[in-house]
């Protein structure tokens, strides 16, 4: 897939830069203010996971356009230590219990749609889509 | 009162009457609102947005920090948002749990049932109550060919479900013991090999077993570390602690167990119990083991079922209706 932005997560000040990438992207397809307040939650998920877990990675974006709906798709990848057990990592309260966020669980109920790949020792790959309502 | 909708327009109407009047009516339909928008999974996120957009309809000339000032707000809502959906779902995770232990709970009840038997002579009260929703406590009634009433007290240090689990294995193996082997140190002494054999060193049990012969009129009992139950002696008027001693199930595989016995005359009372009742609870303060029998002295004079219900009630009551552990009374009496 062509992306057409990405932005490297290498800090903590990174996350911020993909947000604003992912906003303006957001407004642009034609997402409204809670669409894009959700997006840019989303977005700090992704990219905090990168820079806690992983220390660098990137994070992508892409309109998408079908014949009768418009999206934005965000790919956030690194080569981290991966994630043992996705399961437990998409459970409710697993990692909000110690109150770091939403969690990836999070990012799922702010997305339309979700799916995670991941491979210890390799990096993990996530791919999130919303769609305008 | 109209019914309200989620929708701008209620809102804006709202918001407006409320602008204008300061009323109270329009406070309590925003509480309405409020909890028609919690029903309907709303997030906070979005009531801030329909409130801009109210506020935008309203004043048109809105200043621009203002404006802006909403999108602060909105989007410092969106975690808590999140955090009420994660509720949400946790909620009926819940509930689903509770549903399953609560099959489990019916099926303990089935396989621990036990039917209090007739017996010539003997009246018997006998009461079970779990702390939670699976009982760690255990009864038996356990009635021979030659008329011998068997009684078995148990309890499992710890409670709920592995407490559960382990007191049905010591029924089924109770089930398993020949009946010419009946006798209080026999039972106890074939349960421990079980116990010890089965059940993880950190678990306890401790067992009171007491066979009523209604042939000599006799009591023979027998105990692995169970909490001393009290005879009543109806001649004297006085009651007395059980005393028998025993070593706890399972700790070594040999144990061997002193078998007692005495002679139950008219009108006397046997009481068996578990320490869900001598350790009730009222604040901080533990209850003394006589305010036990000063309850059942008090409540003496009714049949045996009827005097054990009125115990656990008194202390249900002493305890604000919440049990801290599993609470289990028998009542023996041999009628006068």
């Amino acid at each position: 897939m062509d992306f057409q932005s990405c932005v490297n997560i290498n800090k903590e000040w990174d996350i911020v830069g993909a947000r604003q990438i992912g906003r303006d992207f957001a407004r642009k397809i034609g997402f409204g203010t809670v669409d894009q307040a959700r997006i840019a939650t989303a977005i700090s998920e992704l990219a905090r996971n990168i820079y806690l877990y992983a220390g660098t990675g990137k994070i992508c974006f892409e309109t998408i356009e079908e014949i009768d709906r418009k999206g934005l798709v965000i790919l956030a990848m690194d080569d981290g230590p991966g994630i043992a057990e996705i399961s437990k990592v998409m459970e409710d309260g697993y990692s909000t219990s110690g109150g770091l966020g939403a969690g990836l669980p999070g990012v799922k109920r702010l997305m339309d749609e979700f799916d995670i790949i991941s491979e210890q020792e390799k990096g993990t790959k996530i791919k999130a889509v919303k769609w305008v309502r | 009162m109209n019914t309200l909708n989620l929708d701008l327009s209620n809102y804006r109407d709202l918001l407006k009457q409320y602008i204008r009047t300061q009323d109270e009516t329009a406070l309590y339909q925003a509480e309405q609102f409020s909890k028609l928008s919690m029903q309907q999974n709303i997030s906070p996120e979005e009531i801030i947005n329909v409130h801009i957009q109210a506020l935008q309809d309203l004043y048109p000339e809105l200043p621009e920090g203002i404006e802006s000032s909403m999108n602060f707000l909105l989007e410092a809502m969106i975690s808590y948002g999140l955090a009420y959906q994660e509720f949400q779902s946790l909620r009926e995770q819940q509930l689903a749990l509770k549903s399953e232990i609560s099959v489990a709970a019916s099926m303990q009840q089935t396989l621990l049932t036990t039917v209090k038997p007739e017996v010539e002579g003997l009246e018997i009260g006998a009461i079970s109550i779990p702390a939670n929703q699976m009982n760690g406590d255990y009864h038996h009634f356990v009635q021979n060919d030659d008329n011998k009433l068997g009684i078995a007290i148990a309890d499992v240090i710890g409670k709920g479900i592995p407490a559960a689990l382990a007191m049905s294995m010591i029924k089924y193996s109770m089930d398993s013991i020949p009946e010419n082997r009946m006798d209080p140190s026999n039972i106890l002494e074939s349960l421990n090999r079980v116990v010890e054999r089965n059940v993880d060193p950190s678990m306890f049990i401790t067992m009171f077993y007491g066979l009523y012969d209604p042939g000599d009129e006799k009591f023979y009992y027998s105990s692995a570390g169970h909490e001393p139950g009290f005879y009543y002696n109806a001649a004297e008027d006085k009651f007395e602690e059980i005393e028998a001693r025993g070593v706890v199930l399972g700790v070594t595989r040999d144990t061997k167990y002193r078998q007692y016995e005495r002679k139950v005359n008219p009108g006397d009372m046997i009481i068996m119990l578990t320490d869900g009742v001598t350790e009730c609870r009222q604040g901080d303060r533990f209850i003394e083991p006589e305010e036990v029998l000063d309850v059942i002295k008090a409540n003496m004079h009714l049949p045996a079922q009827k005097l054990v219900e009125q115990v656990y009630k008194h202390f249900e009551r002493l305890q604000d209706f919440h049990l801290r552990d599993d609470f289990t009374l028998i009542i023996l009496r041999k009628e006068v």
